[in-house]
């Protein structure tokens, strides 16, 4: 199979009992990435229910107080369930109604993308189950109740480290079950061809628009794009339509956590090694005999040991550029732009806001800078409290 | 969320003349060395395991609870009529095991097992029996270690097939030549997918073929609703590599009754939660469990 091939990366590696659902939805979604109708509806719910186009804000006080750089920030936080996640849940979940499913299961970690396909579910009428890693579900208690609220049932994960990796093999567990009424919606441009692609497709909305937006506004192309990378949707989306765009550069930041050099990182690019994991070839945190690694990171949604096989490709390339960003930068920036902006943002999102502080100012005036915030931050503020020393009594 | 295994083995102490004669037995397959009527390495064919009544497979996690008692279980597990050997490399995360096998693959890790553990576990079993010996393993450790390097080690160290269950048909192809050139079969697995996939898939297959008589994970509890026969009649349609069938839980009257149109059974948990639940002390559990089965079929 040539497709679902990123150079070398990517492919299908999973149980021969997920095959047969696999190339299912592989044929099922290149016959709805055809259809208009299908495409209509998905826009219809992207504008009134999502509420999208996000915006692109022109950072005026963050580009004055950097000094370099024109600073855009692609507000993602502002969709409906408060992050980009639900571009790709609408998406999957109206495919799993077109193909006359009952009922999705997803896996979450710090429960946004949970959340999300709760939503989408709530809206269209399916069932839906969320695996989470039972540690999660006690750090997050407040997305598990809300998950429920929308009628989601939530299965705390008890196997492995009970974290991300661990809720997404549960649900590829589950869904080797072969129930044919059930659809997996993978959360990220992760895991066996064609999630990576359907995802990464769902996703491009974000830079369809921040490419138009930008050209609106500046009358030209931006001198760089800045997301964080955790399995990397967010990132894969705001990168998409600027690849072909060879000037513009792409920057990809992963969590770093306590740094590169304590072992306590997710950085799949900076620190992981070839591999083949969760359906994929790609690069992955691993020991030198291809056990998984435990990773870290102080934001939940950038604690995966791996990275889409769409972005391994961009780093071999050269086409974009991944750095890493650790807990302190994040928080810093966090910080930062809940004082400059008024805006809290999502710890993941605060990563990319990070980077963008370390470059505008040594970069050009008439240049601009587009920072994807994929989410927004109040999910993090307990955490950011104690990370400060803060008893917030949460 | 899944059942116990019912009918597990005998829990009832084995006595001292049981054992003597089980040592004996025990010489008989050995040979006490290879030079004294065993065959060469390279005589070993997973096809040994086949055309003599039904193959009794038996899977253990390689290091669970140590190389040492593995090699010791398999021993009893070939003592009490296994005819082949099926030997799990210990995973970090292996997605198409239940809870069962999960635990056994983190008991293995956490007593430090590494791939050179696994090969020398082989190369002690195959020193002292004929059996033929398949590994189950994920792709990672394979690509980390090296498609050529890993398939030489598997030739010398006598390991006659490999499944890995992360690799399907679709991504057999990097690994093939690999293992065509140093005689390690690729072993395949057969759902119950559509009739195509099935003759697809077999039409390729070597050594044998493992049948998963329902979707989900090894010991879980998928219900059987498939028609296993027919399955089988599309196997044996293309090709006369045997199939067997793996037996999640139940009686070994069930496991007769699955085994009976197919050439084999695969025992996919059973031994392994008799590991989880004796630890270093299983090895007459495991024989006896394993005599029971073999009667059985």
């Amino acid at each position: 199979m040539s497709e679902g091939r990123y150079g070398g990366h990517g492919g299908q590696y999973v149980p021969e009992t997920l095959m047969n659902e696999l190339i299912r939805l592989e044929e099922s979604y290149e016959f709805y990435k055809k259809n208009p109708e299908f495409h209509r509806e998905l826009e219809d719910l992207l504008n009134q229910y999502a509420g999208r186009p996000s915006l692109l804000y022109y950072a005026e006080k963050m580009t004055e107080n950097l000094g370099g750089a024109k600073i855009y920030i692609k507000r993602e936080d502002l969709n409906h369930t408060g992050s980009h996640k639900i571009n790709n849940v609408l998406g999957q979940v109206l495919l799993a109604k077109k193909m006359g499913k009952k009922r999705v299961i997803a896996e979450t970690g710090a429960g946004q993308h949970g959340v999300a396909t709760a939503t989408a579910a709530a809206l269209l009428g399916l069932e839906c189950e969320i695996f989470m890693g039972k540690e999660d579900t006690e750090r997050q208690k407040l997305n598990v109740y809300r998950m429920e609220l929308l009628g989601a049932k939530v299965h705390p994960v008890t196997t492995g480290t009970m974290t991300l990796k661990d809720a997404v093999n549960e649900t590829m567990r589950e869904w080797a079950m072969g129930v044919e009424d059930t659809l997996y919606v993978l959360g990220s441009v992760m895991g066996p061809h064609p999630f990576p692609m359907m995802v990464r497709d769902f996703q491009s909305v974000i830079s369809r628009e921040a490419r138009e937006q930008i050209l609106e506004k500046e009358g030209k192309l931006p001198a760089a794009v800045v997301a964080c990378v955790g399995g990397g949707s967010n990132s894969m989306g705001m990168f998409y339509h600027f690849i072909e765009d060879k000037d513009v550069r792409l920057i990809g930041c992963e969590a770093a956590g306590k740094g590169l050099h304590t072992g306590q990182h997710a950085a799949a690019i900076a620190k992981g090694m070839p591999g083949i994991f969760h359906g994929m070839k790609s690069y992955f945190c691993q020991d030198e005999c291809g056990q998984i690694a435990p990773v870290y990171s102080i934001s939940a949604g950038l604690d995966y040991p791996g990275i889409g096989p769409e972005h391994a490709y961009l780093h071999d390339t050269g086409r974009a550029q991944y750095v890493p960003v650790t807990d302190g930068e994040a928080v810093g920036a966090f910080e930062y732009l809940a004082r400059t902006e008024g805006i809290i943002c999502a710890i993941e999102s605060a990563h990319a806001v990070a980077y963008a502080c370390k470059i505008a100012p040594a970069m050009a005036r008439e240049d601009s800078i587009i920072i994807c915030l994929s989410g927004r931050g109040d999910k993090d503020v307990a955490a950011i409290a104690r990370y400060r020393g803060a008893d917030i009594g949460e | 969320m899944w059942p116990q295994l019912q009918d597990i083995g005998g829990r009832t102490s084995v006595n001292r003349k049981q054992e003597k004669e089980r040592e004996k037995e025990s010489d008989r397959i050995s040979g006490k060395g290879r030079e004294q009527g065993m065959k060469t390495k390279t005589e070993i064919k997973i096809g040994d395991a086949f055309g003599h009544g039904k193959a009794c497979i038996g899977f253990v996690t390689g290091g669970d609870p140590s190389v040492k008692k593995s090699e010791e279980f398999v021993r009893k597990m070939v003592q009490a009529g296994c005819d082949l050997i099926e030997i799990g490399i210990p995973f970090s995360d292996p997605i198409a095991e239940g809870p069962v096998i999960q635990e056994a693959n983190l008991r293995a890790l956490s007593a430090g097992i590494k791939m050179e553990h696994m090969f020398g576990l082989a190369a002690g079993v195959r020193e002292k029996t004929d059996v033929p010996m398949v590994f189950l393993t994920y792709l990672n450790p394979v690509f980390r270690y090296g498609y050529e390097a890993f398939c030489a080690k598997c030739e010398e160290t006598g390991v006659n097939g490999v499944l890995i269950p992360d690799m399907p048909y679709e991504e057999k192809k990097e690994l093939l030549p690999y293992a065509e050139a140093h005689n390690v079969d690729l072993i395949s697995v057969i759902t119950p997918a559509p009739e195509q996939r099935i003759r697809m898939i077999a039409a390729e297959a070597k050594g044998f073929l493992y049948v998963m008589p329902s979707m989900g994970v090894t010991g879980g509890t998928g219900e059987i609703n498939t028609d296993l026969g027919k399955i089988i009649a599309l196997i044996r349609s293309v090709t006369d590599v045997p199939a067997a069938v793996g037996f999640r839980a139940g009686t070994s009257g069930q496991a007769a009754e699955m085994a009976r149109p197919a050439d084999g059974v695969i025992m996919e948990s059973a031994i392994v939660s008799l590991i989880a639940r004796h630890g270093e002390d299983a090895g007459e559990y495991i024989y006896d469990y394993v005599k029971k089965m073999k009667a059985a079929l």
